[in-house]
């Protein structure tokens, strides 16, 4: 709060010219107008869209493959040393590659996206999948539950927090994946609206832009911890 | 009636070791028998051939009926309330009122919704046990399930155990390696030494036993544990 009054002095003493940075309540009032006008709207769903369908795609390779690698030996075997050999490489280094098998239109970021949200949820679902207790396991053999069972009902419940750590780091990779992926020629979306805005030197439009990326970053956080908090009950101490 | 267990030259080796050379047991249904042995002797690994767990066995290793353990550390699902994890044991969708009821007898009724890392070692040995019991068991084994109990805690657990035993009169195997709860609890003490039985000893005391009325006995066993009590007291 201090910091928004600071940086309103600043800008209104002119210590801070409007071509750096608009005043907060230049911003404040661009917001008012591209939220009025629909920009702010139309951008902001194709953004989200972006990030859910990257998101789901990514989610689904991630979780399919760690199931696979964490529960059969085969499966890891196959594709654990590929994933661990990849995933020391950031995956944002990819675009180049990503242009050119998919172009410049919506696949790339799509791509940017899942593959941001694939390792961390490969990793930790593996990890979470080969931490279980074999105790565990084996009292519920014991119990007569055949391996699917047991797979059901003591290896997959054991992985949950490990997988929800990896679905956190693989949410807040999804954003960041989204902010770069946007800038690759975007015609449509939160990207497009700030890469526009910086053509016409409009600081003010920039930083609602970015306001809005760390409001969605923030919020999707916020649910994770919520999902966390709800299903990790039991870790009462 | 079939005996729940019944062993026959029964050998295991994990590589070139071997834990069990030549085991001949046989329980009777009801019997209460206690197996001791020192540390490392392959106590542990009888029950798991026993319980179904390490078939990669020599010899003959039987067992008739339905079969619970309890190890030495409770082994709770730690994401479902206490009364989920003993409906665990049913395979029953009419899991909670059974559940209940073995709750209540081993005294912990007020804890059916709590979850299992609330609980203290005690309650949570006793909830174990409770699981166990509940698919009534033919044959129960007990891998020292009281090791890791205070003092006062396992004498609690040793009249629990003794009363869910006549209760439900299953077989019982129990591991230990406290020769008074031993002699205090079973119909019959085994000593395993270098892979085989080398003592069995039949405790035809009137139950419930005290602790003076077993001392005569537990001098025998120590020796047969290879313990001096002369020196060792
Ligand atoms: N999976 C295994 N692989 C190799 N060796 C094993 C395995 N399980 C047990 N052993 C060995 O078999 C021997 C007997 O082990 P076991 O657990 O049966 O002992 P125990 O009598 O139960 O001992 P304690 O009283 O300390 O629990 C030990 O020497 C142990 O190292
Ligand atoms: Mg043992």
């Amino acid at each position: 709060m201090a910091l928004v009054l600071l940086w309103q002095l600043a800008s209104s003493t002119g210590v801070l010219p409007p071509e750096k940075l608009a005043s907060p309540l230049t911003v404040a009032q661009s917001a008012g107008e591209l939220i009025a006008d629909g920009q702010l709207l139309d951008a902001f769903t194709v953004s989200l869209g972006r990030v859910f369908f990257g998101f789901l795609i990514g989610a689904a390779v991630g979780g399919a493959s760690g199931l696979v690698s964490g529960l059969s030996r085969w499966g890891e075997t196959l594709l654990d040393p590929p994933v661990q050999m990849l995933r020391t490489l950031p995956h944002l280094g990819l675009i180049p590659l990503f242009i050119l098998w998919f172009g410049i239109g919506e696949e790339p970021k799509l791509a940017l996206v899942a593959s941001g949200v694939a390792f961390p949820l490969y990793l930790n679902l593996h990890a979470g999948i080969r931490q279980t207790d074999p105790g565990l396991v084996e009292a519920a053999r014991v119990l007569g539950y055949s391996r699917f069972e047991r797979v059901v009902h003591v290896v997959l419940p054991s992985a949950v927090p490990q997988t929800l750590v990896g679905l956190r780091i693989a949410l807040g990779t999804a954003w960041l994946s989204l902010i770069v992926g946007e800038q690759i020629n975007a015609d449509a979306g939160l990207g497009f609206l700030i890469n526009n805005a910086r053509e016409f030197l409009r600081t003010d439009v920039v930083v609602v832009g970015l306001v809005v990326y760390a409001l969605l970053g923030l919020t999707t956080d916020a649910l994770v911890r919520v999902l966390e908090r709800r299903i990790l009950r039991w870790r009462t101490r | 009636m079939a005996n729940p267990v019944s062993v026959r030259g029964l050998h295991k080796a994990f590589g070139a070791r071997t834990v069990l050379d030549g085991i001949d047991l046989e329980i009777a249904p009801g019997e209460f028998v206690a197996l001791l042995g020192r540390s490392g002797c392959g106590k542990s690994t009888l029950l798991r051939i026993l319980a179904g767990l390490d078939r990669d066995v020599e010899g003959a290793a039987e067992v008739q009926g339905t079969v619970s353990i309890a190890f030495q550390q409770p082994r709770l699902l730690p994401w479902r309330k206490v009364w989920r994890n003993i409906a665990l044991g049913l395979h029953r969708p009419d899991g909670r009122s059974v559940a209940l009821k073995a709750l209540e007898e081993v005294r912990l009724a007020g804890h059916a919704d709590a979850w299992p890392l609330t609980l203290s070692g005690g309650e949570a040995q006793r909830v174990s046990l409770a699981r166990a019991l509940v698919r009534e068991p033919d044959l129960l084994l007990l891998d020292e399930p009281f090791g890791a109990l205070d003092a006062l805690t396992r004498l609690a657990m040793h009249h629990l155990v003794e009363d869910l035993w006549a209760e439900h009169r299953p077989a019982v195997l129990l591991v230990t390696h406290d020769v008074d709860e031993a002699l205090l609890l079973a119909d019959r003490v085994l000593v395993l030494d270098e892979g085989r039985i080398v003592a069995e000893h039949h405790v035809d005391l009137p139950r419930p036993r005290r602790r003076a009325s077993v001392v005569e006995q537990r001098t025998r066993v120590l020796a047969d544990l290879g313990v001096d009590v002369e020196t060792a007291a």
